[in-house]
């Protein structure tokens, strides 16, 4: 009853404070949100590490220059207004003036230099601040970074879990390569985010507690976050069940999915990843065989059913995708050529491109998977391709490294892949398709793929800063690629997030989970 | 003095053993292809080369192989067990930091495996065809054939979501907040699913040979003797017979030891367990070398130590053994 009332004058306040935010009309303050991990964690400072384990918890322990919300709108956050120059080459960035580190130092202009100084030596999205070529500093709460060309990705690089600002005066004690393992990376870890740190025990679980003096007034809700580490799909699906969680995001498997979308008083909704981006398709080595002509490329295409995947294997769980910009970006350019199936057609393609039908068969490709999950993808693809007289050889791997060798290397026929768009296709979309990439590890460009058009419209794009026009660069680039066919796109990988309906507000942005949750509150 | 000098020459092959261990292991993990760089790389969604190449060489994975082992050795030789990669964590500590769960788990396994095992078995042994015993081998036979992770999975089905009297994963509830007994209480309400699955197997084992070996003892002319004399039949039973038949199963239950802690990797990965079979399982598939290598230095450490403590209780016990060399 106390709390009742405590939360009913708080959210009140907040009411008033937000003017006009209608979530905080009836969020309340407290209680503890336990939430879970699919694996561990190596580190929790997203300034040296992306990926989205590391990203939950480092969003809500440092806080970013920007946020986004669900219409892909940039919003203060650390920043209480920037501007980018005409000429694009110089983005000034104003800082809330009352924002604090969790050890009651101010965040200032110097911790932003620091910090974009340690994600470029660290980070391992290196085009997200290449351009950047100095943070000037003219006062405590005004940072100017300048650039040596436009680069509109900088915004949703500003965002999220890709931009952790951190104190200068704790990670700055020596060189910043060396912030990579530095041992406040996992321990004591200071940031100005909504959340500070409690315990982070290997294997087991994160726990954050309230930052009373976070610079959003009167946020966040939640008192607590126990972020607890389960790696078993089996234990997790059954504690979303039972109870035991409140909360989970990234699930993609679609047995759980479809299982807990059965289930009273739960919520699962794959809204909320579209910068996440995530796409799964069939690589096809353009530089290899007879996957070098387009023909056999598109005839593969014409064999496979995408139906199938995304109504079979995937059980209905995952969208349609076409080109390599997840669905939900600005940027989707759907209407491009499709593939449906006609084996008559496929059959003609093969025949025309010189690999005639003898024996009920035509030549050999392998076809490569990197973990078990996608295992019916290939078996299928095996399946489908028979029928036009490939023979499809299923080549597994011991384990990831082993797959990402043989990528990295371009030692494939085939693979199913699943590669993240990261926010702006600058930062994950150009990597597979620009000829300068090609074969420099895994999810680079490991079809080989290489067409100066592209590469144009591709280094275009990267400097346009007018929306419009950067909108028809990908629309060209987009309509390109589903003709010429270097990835297959089948389906969007289906991550979904799970809550009670205990749990108000959800983060259901643009970022998943890497995003702060200082608006999330649990009901009654 | 004899049994100093045998166990001097025990400890020497022991550290052969042990630096043979150590080098075909990580011949092993050099030869796979691709290396930690990579699920590092896959943990952050990618990388630039630039970055991969940069990973290698903070950790030395560019280094020739001779370099690397030497490297490795040299480490052990200072008692440092490297450094892990994945967990940014010294793997000493790692390994340290996880022994406890695996060792609550896998003590308390054995010993619930041990007590119902040989109580099932006598009582089968006792009525060899009655409907008991035929249960009993019933339970045995499901028990050992069962894979322990879908028994888990099962347990945690009936006991955990039909039922929820468990929870479903880690060992501890942290939102919990009491005494020691309270925690100790939440500890074992966590610890029940996960022994109780561990034990499954192995309690198969143990009341198998519990049942034979009992009917064996209890055929034998000292029990009949006992029998004829007019003892209580309940007191021929549990006073003479079953102390007889119980070192075989004894001795049975220390070899299964470093099969119980293998069989721990499964049931600690079904159930988020935080012990060294998690540690392992999760080291395996991020190949995380120096994780790796040291669970098995570890391991092979542990056998190694526990087969010399065994020879050495043997030769204490049994006289017939003390004359023998090494």
């Amino acid at each position: 009853m106390k709390h009742l009332v405590k939360g009913m004058i708080l959210s009140a306040v907040m009411a008033t404070i937000a003017a006009g935010h209608a979530v905080a009309d009836d969020a309340v303050r407290g209680g503890t949100l336990i939430t879970v991990l699919g694996s561990n964690p190596r580190t929790l400072n997203g300034a040296v590490q992306s990926g989205i384990v590391t990203g939950y918890p480092t969003a809500q322990l440092f806080a970013s220059p920007l946020r986004y919300d669900e219409d892909w709108t940039p919003k203060p956050y650390l920043a209480e207004s920037w501007d980018v120059s005409d000429d694009g080459m110089t983005v000034t960035l104003n800082l809330v003036k009352n924002a604090v580190f969790h050890d009651g130092q101010p965040v200032t202009s110097a911790d932003i230099a620091f910090s974009v100084d340690v994600i470029k030596a660290n980070h391992p999205f290196k085009t997200m601040f290449a351009p950047v070529q100095t943070v000037e500093t003219p006062d405590e709460h005004t940072a100017v970074l300048k650039l040596s060309k436009p680069h509109p990705a900088l915004m949703l690089a500003m965002s999220g879990q890709l931009m952790s600002i951190l104190p200068r005066h704790i990670y700055g004690d020596g060189p910043v390569e060396a912030v990579k393992t530095h041992p406040r990376n996992n321990e004591n870890v200071v940031g100005s985010g909504p959340f500070k740190l409690v315990e982070f025990k290997n294997g087991e679980h994160v726990i954050l507690e309230r930052f009373d003096d976070f610079f959003i007034e009167g946020r966040p809700y939640l008192d607590r976050i126990v972020m607890r580490i389960i790696p078993d799909i089996a234990a997790r699906t059954i504690a979303y069940e039972n109870g035991e969680l409140h909360m989970g995001a990234f699930e993609s498997n679609p047995q759980m999915v479809n299982r807990l979308k059965k289930v009273d008083g739960l919520v699962v909704t794959p809204e909320g990843y579209g910068a996440i981006g995530p796409l799964d398709w069939l690589a096809m080595n353009t530089q290899r065989g007879p996957l070098k002509d387009v023909r056999v490329r598109k005839a593969i295409a014409h064999a496979v059913d995408k139906n199938f995947i995304q109504k079979a294997l995937m059980q209905g769980t995952a969208a349609d995708s076409r080109t390599g910009i997840h669905p939900d970006s600005p940027f989707y350019h759907g209407d491009v050529e499709v593939y449906d199936v006609d084996l008559e057609k496929a059959n003609a393609l093969l025949d025309e491109a010189g690999f005639p039908m003898q024996d009920g068969k035509r030549f050999d490709l392998t076809i490569d998977f990197g973990w078990p999950g996608v295992k019916p993808q290939v078996e299928y693809v095996r399946a489908a391709l028979k029928k036009i007289g490939i023979a499809v050889e299923v080549r597994a791997s011991a384990d990831f490294p082993t797959w990402a060798k043989r990528m990295g290397e371009m030692d494939f026929d085939m693979s199913w892949d699943t590669v993240f768009n990261w926010g702006d296709p600058v930062i994950g979309v150009h990597r597979t398709y620009v000829s300068d990439n090609v074969g420099k590890g895994v999810w680079s460009n490991t079809q080989g793929y290489s067409n100066a058009r592209v590469d144009e419209i591709l280094a275009m794009a990267a400097v346009e800063d007018d929306a419009e026009k950067r909108k028809a660069l990908y629309k060209e680039f987009q309509t390109i690629i589903a003709d010429e066919l270097p990835v297959y796109h089948t389906n969007t990988l289906p991550y979904h997030t799970i809550y009670s309906d205990k749990v108000g507000n959800p983060p259901l942005g643009i970022w998943g989970t890497s995003t702060p949750i200082d608006m999330t509150y649990l009901k009654d | 003095m004899r049994i100093l000098q045998s166990l001097l020459v025990r400890v020497f092959y022991a550290v052969i053993l042990l630096t043979a261990v150590l080098i075909l292991n990580f011949s092993l993990m050099y030869l796979a292809p691709g290396d930690v760089a990579d699920t590092i790389s896959q943990s952050m969604g990618g990388a630039d080369q630039e970055v991969l190449d940069q990973i290698r060489a903070d950790y030395g994975l560019d280094q020739p192989f001779l370099v690397q082992l030497g490297r490795y050795v040299g480490g052990i030789l200072h008692f440092d067990l490297g450094y892990s990669f994945f967990y940014n964590d010294p793997v000493t500590k790692l390994i340290l930091e996880r022994l406890p769960p695996t060792l609550l788990l896998v003590f308390t396994a054995q010993i619930l495996a041990l007590l119902v095992g040989v109580v099932l078995g006598v009582i089968s042994a006792r009525r060899p065809n009655g409907i008991a015993s035929h249960f009993v081998t019933m339970l045995a036979l499901f028990g050992y054939s069962a894979p322990v992770f879908w028994t888990g999975i099962l347990l945690l089905i009936v006991f955990s979501l039909k039922i929820p009297w468990f929870p479903v994963a880690g060992m501890q509830d942290v939102t919990i907040e009491g005494g020691f007994l309270v925690q100790a209480l939440d500890v074992l309400r966590h610890l029940a699913l996960p022994a109780v699955t561990l034990a499954s197997i192995f309690l198969a084992l143990y009341s198998r040979l519990a049942r034979a070996t009992m009917l064996e003892t209890l055929g034998s002319d000292y029990v009949r003797t006992a029998k004829a004399k007019g003892l209580p039949d309940r007191h021929v039973v549990y006073k003479h017979a079953l102390k007889n038949a119980l070192s075989p199963v004894i001795t049975l239950a220390g070899l299964q030891f470093s099969a119980v802690v293998s069989g721990a990797v499964l049931v600690e990965a079904v159930f988020s367990w935080p012990g060294l079979g998690t540690l392992a399982f999760q080291s395996i598939i991020a190949r995380d070398t120096p994780t790796i290598l040291g669970i098995l230095f570890f391991s092979a450490l542990v056998v190694i130590v526990g087969n010399l403590l065994t020879d050495l209780v043997l030769r204490m016990i049994d006289p017939r053994l003390r004359g023998r060399g090494a």
